[in-house]
């Protein structure tokens, strides 16, 4: 098995980047992404990584670039956060429509403006309908983890499709935390190397990204949302083999002390591990109280999340960002769409926090648990609620 | 010949609707936005193809008795042949729904 070792997340990425032997990386600096790239010129200008480090002007043309090396066939990685993936924006479609096997580490940060480099999930959720598939990560040791994967899931013939590992920025691209880093032996079998089915290659033209009239676009949307449909069943398939040959296991949607709970905290990401302090301490004082986390946002996995939820009252939900004017947090409102058909269905109580970097201690969340269940069994009026607002 | 646009289904489109074939424009119907079209009155035509050479469609062919007229598949009803025809054989009528 692989070594266990003290590493920042950031260059635990970027080392798993090269145990999964990257041929291309296009990507520009932005904190807090910006250690993941840095180490990963560093391993290329040193020549521990056989790749191809291509500097590039702004996050557009990093994106375009590896646009350019995916459609050639190379393994592809890039990474960046906040306005970086806002600029990026226009070639995320191009990159899921053409179908490109693109990876991507996004170091979750909040929108300008007020200017911010500190984490939130507004990035995450603003890209959320471009066709990548998108994945959060709760840990150091999942973020290595995930990328390998990612790797495999992306260039699975079934999916090709890109996808975006998320860690949140700072809270996790910036600790230094216990990594159990594989073997490069182990991810070389896990991990075979990349054959695309249809590349550009002078020998066998073809034109990629093309132009499609009214009278086939919807065609062609409808074939890429068929294969995106497909793609969960391929992820779960590839963390089952992680699973069995690195030993640690992985699911779209994970339960913690749900057993019989009636109320349900629902997190994602990093502070998914805080959550899980605040249900031990509540439970430990009686409290009827459970955690759900979401790993896989997209495609959003239906029938593992309403199976989850079977039998729960409340379903309190945590968002990093709003969906402004709208109807509270993004991934709230989502949820709700998730359940209006069901007939016993939970009330979903929509919280916003965490934003812009403030931190939710395991105290805050135990006050928001128990907020939460005053409101479930009072009712309430607002859309949602803003926690830790100073009035 | 490979299926046109029109016939293909959700199936049919390439992994990220790439284009592996070589294609024609010679599919586009270019002659759906005519507003003239030339007749013809052959009895005046010499066959000197000069209305053949100057159509810029390229849509002008000989037909069995060798004399020249367009393929109203593409014609846009530009006029030049009429206009170039030395003989007078065409000339523009108004085009009307059939």
């Amino acid at each position: 098995m692989g070594r266990r070792i003290g590493i920042e997340v950031s260059i635990a990425l970027a080392d798993a980047v090269k145990l999964a032997n990257a041929d291309v990386i296009a990507a520009y600096p932005i904190t807090p992404q910006t250690h993941i790239v840095e180490h990963l010129a560093e391993l290329v200008a040193e020549g521990e990584l056989d790749a191809e480090y291509v500097p590039v002007e702004s996050e557009h043309s990093a994106l375009s670039a590896c646009l350019g090396s995916s459609a050639a066939g190379a393994r592809t990685f890039t990474a960046t956060a906040g306005q970086g993936l806002e600029l990026m924006h226009e070639v995320l479609y191009v990159a899921s429509g053409m179908r490109l096997p693109i990876v991507m580490a996004v170091a979750n940060r909040a929108l300008s403006s007020p200017l911010s480099v500190w984490g939130d999930h507004s990035d995450a959720m603003a890209v959320r309908d471009t066709g990548w598939i998108q994945v959060f990560t709760e840990n150091g040791q999942e973020v290595v983890d995930q990328i390998i994967c990612a790797f495999k899931i992306a260039e699975d013939h079934n999916v090709l499709l890109p996808i975006m590992v998320h860690l949140d920025g700072f809270h996790l691209s910036h600790v230094i935390e216990p990594i159990e880093m594989p073997e490069e032996s182990d991810v070389c079998e896990f991990l075979p190397p990349i054959h695309s089915p249809l590349t550009l290659h002078p020998s066998k033209p073809v034109a990629m990204g093309d132009f499609a009239p009214p009278v086939v676009f919807t065609e062609a949307k409808w074939a890429q949302e068929q294969a995106m449909s497909g793609v969960k069943k391929t992820i779960i398939q590839v963390w089952d083999e992680y699973a069995q040959k690195f030993g640690r296991s992985y699911h779209p949607v994970e339960c913690y002390k749900c057993e019989g709970a009636k109320t349900l905290l629902f997190t994602m990401g990093s502070f998914s591990e805080t959550a899980m302090s605040a249900v031990d301490s509540l439970r430990a004082k009686g409290v009827d109280i459970g955690l759900i986390r979401l790993r896989l946002w997209r495609p959003f996995p239906f029938e593992e999340f309403r199976a989850a939820v079977k039998g729960v009252k409340t379903l309190l939900v945590l968002d990093r960002s709003i969906s402004s004017g709208g109807p509270g947090g993004p991934v709230a409102s989502e949820l709700k769409a998730a359940l209006y058909n069901e007939a016993d269905k939970p009330a979903v109580v929509s919280f916003i926090g965490g934003l812009g970097g403030r931190d939710i201690t395991v105290d805050g969340f135990e006050q928001l648990i128990t907020d939460g269940m005053r409101i479930a069994a009072s009712g309430t009026d607002k859309e949602y609620e803003m926690i830790g607002v100073r009035e | 010949m490979a299926k046109q646009e029109h016939e293909l289904t959700w199936k049919d489109i390439e992994i990220g609707a790439a284009v592996t074939e070589p294609g024609s424009a010679a599919v586009y119907k270019t002659g759906d936005w005519r507003s003239q079209q030339p007749s013809y009155d052959f009895s005046r035509c010499i066959k000197c193809g000069i209305c053949y050479i100057f159509c810029p469609e390229g849509c002008i062919h000989q037909n069995q008795k060798g004399f020249f007229e367009a393929d109203f598949f593409y014609c846009k009803g530009c006029g030049i042949c009429a206009y170039e025809c030395p003989t007078r054989v065409i000339t523009m009528r108004e085009e009307t729904e059939k």
